[in-house]
């Protein structure tokens, strides 16, 4: 298999949202996979942030630059506007400063694509207000005290957090993940969807054509 | 794999002189080196190793002087197999200048006097070091290296590779180490210095070989022990344990079984290494403070610490590498989890290895195809 088939299929779709040659940073990058498939096959410049040894091996091994390192401590050796694109990918719900590193964000690129997993999908809904039990599903794999996520969201608290925080919601695009395959979902997002792409840019930026606002 | 050729104990006399960087030059500089594996025809597979303050150029094991295989300093990260693999990589590791193991340092004879420099050597900095390297390195015929790597004073060694001759390495790696050091690394530094100083033995600098400031260098050499253990990593290797006995004696003897660990450091070290040189290495570590030019392409780098390491503590590895990111180079770090302290760079072969070795890996793939795609 060649590393674009190898890529989560939630990492696959964010690739085909940045465009060529652009200078790409990674928050929470893990082994550098969406990075090398970057590089490999998109001409783009990449550095991946990552906590984990794991994760900081696996980037080096590929030759991914990598920085190890809490994103809570923030991103404050990188210059203003040194990347094009900044990814969250299934990141933020892990970090507890979430309005500062989206600001962070905003400050080191002009665009960041953020996904997160979506608390308002029904099912979690039906587990938490029928049974009272806390959501588990292929998202959100894990019980309440072994979870890596400290905070939870759904696309809606998503979309005030971004203009909270003075940002635009460019585009939109929402999920359902079934035995690995992804599925779109435009019904009902909030409801049906287990998982949010989110591109989020700094302003009054001229959006790329054929990309509808989705708020 | 091939099996690794060690070369053994090495000497070569440099042409000419070498000028210093704290004012005038050195003529005539032996540097004691070894080296592991075989050069390439493409001259391409050159790694350099840089050795610590106490170090010597044996980094793997090898035949020692009298031909019998002994142990190298860096067994388990450098040798056929391990991360730095003599089976692929040319390995080249050298006694640094004003060492103590066969490279002209202040136990050499100065030959205007005819007898040994002592205190008349002239001081010297790391980046004399690496400038007697890449003259070493010359006479090898290795114009361009892989990589550098070295681990505290040799990490420094590594990164003054990167500001000295950037064109020379396509990679650097510093683990455990510094830009400069702060001043509680330099008070330490300074007691071990007042001690062999304060030692009557010492006698300026003029001792005769076998008479050296023995109780200085050992009490040196136990302060420099405390800072390269952890807090956590003494409590559990000691305690407060009693060695040989089990209630306090009430006597100034040795009891404690950390007492007695240090004391057999010290014993240990004053047979191998030399006062004077342990004086010049550590100025030339206080000395060191590290700018790289902004206006050059800097090699690759891989910046490693460790959590317990409080010497030279991570927060100083993030400086490193904040100086790179301003200088645009293409740097990695990794903060690797360890209890051994400034010690994990010689401890932790593990981890420390799947990060060196995935790097040096790639960084060698990569020449390959650079080499194969006609000139760089």
């Amino acid at each position: 298999m060649t590393a674009a088939e190898l890529l989560r299929a939630d990492l696959r779709f964010i690739a085909d949202l940045i465009p060529d040659g652009s200078r790409v940073l990674d928050l929470g990058c893990g082994d550098g996979a969406l990075l090398a498939h970057l590089r490999e096959t998109r001409g783009c410049t990449v550095r991946g942030v990552d906590i984990s040894t794991a994760g900081v091996t696996g980037c080096v091994t590929r030759g991914i630059p990598v920085i190890q390192a809490d994103l809570d401590g923030g991103l404050r050796d990188l210059p203003d506007d040194s990347f094009d694109v900044i990814v969250l990918s299934q990141t933020l719900q892990e970090v507890h400063n979430v309005r500062h590193l989206i600001a962070e964000a905003a400050r080191v690129a002009q665009r960041s694509i953020v996904s997160y997993p979506n608390f308002g999908y029904a099912p979690a809904r039906l587990r938490l207000g029928l049974r009272g039990r806390m959501p588990v599903s292929e998202s959100l794999p894990h019980q309440w005290y072994d979870t890596p996520n400290v905070h939870f969201t759904t696309i809606r608290d998503f979309r005030l957090l971004v203009a909270e925080a003075g940002l635009t919601l460019e585009r939109e695009f929402a999920f359902r993940v079934s035995h690995e395959v992804v599925r779109q979902v435009r019904l009902a997002p909030n409801l049906r969807a287990e998982l949010a792409v989110s591109v989020v840019s700094r302003s009054l930026d001229p959006r790329p054509p054929g990309s509808p606002r989705t708020t | 794999m091939s099996a690794a050729t060690t070369s053994g104990p090495q000497a070569l006399t440099l042409d000419g002189t070498v000028q210093l960087a704290g004012g005038g030059s050195l003529a005539g500089v032996e540097v004691a080196y070894e080296t592991f594996g075989t050069l390439d025809a493409a001259a391409g597979n050159a790694v350099l190793v840089c050795h610590a303050l106490s170090g010597d150029a044996h980094v793997a094991s090898g035949p020692g002087p009298d031909g019998v295989e002994r142990p190298g300093w860096w067994d388990g990260m450098v040798g056929p197999g391990c991360a730095i693999d003599t089976g692929r990589y040319f390995v080249i590791c050298a006694n640094v200048l004003g060492g103590c193991s066969g490279t002209t340092g202040p136990a050499a004879l100065d030959p205007a006097t005819g007898s040994p420099w002592g205190l008349r050597f002239p001081l010297v900095t790391v980046e004399d070091m690496v400038d007697v390297q890449a003259r070493l390195l010359d006479a090898l015929g290795v114009t361009r290296m892989l990589a550098v790597v070295g681990g505290s004073m040799g990490g420094m060694q590594a990164l003054a590779w990167a500001a000295r001759y950037p064109e020379r390495t396509d990679a650097i790696i510093a683990a455990a180490t510094t830009a400069r050091l702060g001043a509680q690394a330099i008070a330490f530094n300074e007691v071990g210095r007042a001690a062999i100083l304060a030692d009557p033995a010492f006698e300026g600098g003029d001792y005769a070989a076998d008479s050296q400031p023995a109780d200085g260098l050992a009490i040196a050499r136990m302060v420099g022990h405390i800072t390269y253990l952890s807090q956590e990593g003494m409590r559990e290797k000691f305690g407060r344990r009693l060695r040989h006995r089990d209630e306090h004696a009430f006597e100034f003897v040795t009891e404690f079984e950390v007492e007695s660990y240090l004391a057999y450091q010290g014993r240990r070290f004053v047979e191998r290494f030399d006062a004077n040189t342990y004086l010049y290495m550590t100025k030339a570590m206080d000395y060191f403070d590290w700018q790289p030019p902004y206006d050059v392409r800097l090699p690759r780098c891989l910046v490693l610490s460790f959590t317990s390491d409080w010497l030279f503590t991570t927060h100083q590895a993030r400086e490193i590498v904040r100086t790179l990111l301003e200088r645009g180079a293409d740097v990695s770090f990794a903060e690797i989890d360890s209890p051994y302290g400034h010690d994990a760079f010689l401890l932790e072969t593990e981890r420390q290895g799947a990060l060196i070795g995935g790097f040096l890996d790639r960084a060698y793939a990569e020449r390959a195809v650079c080499d194969t795609g006609g000139p760089r």
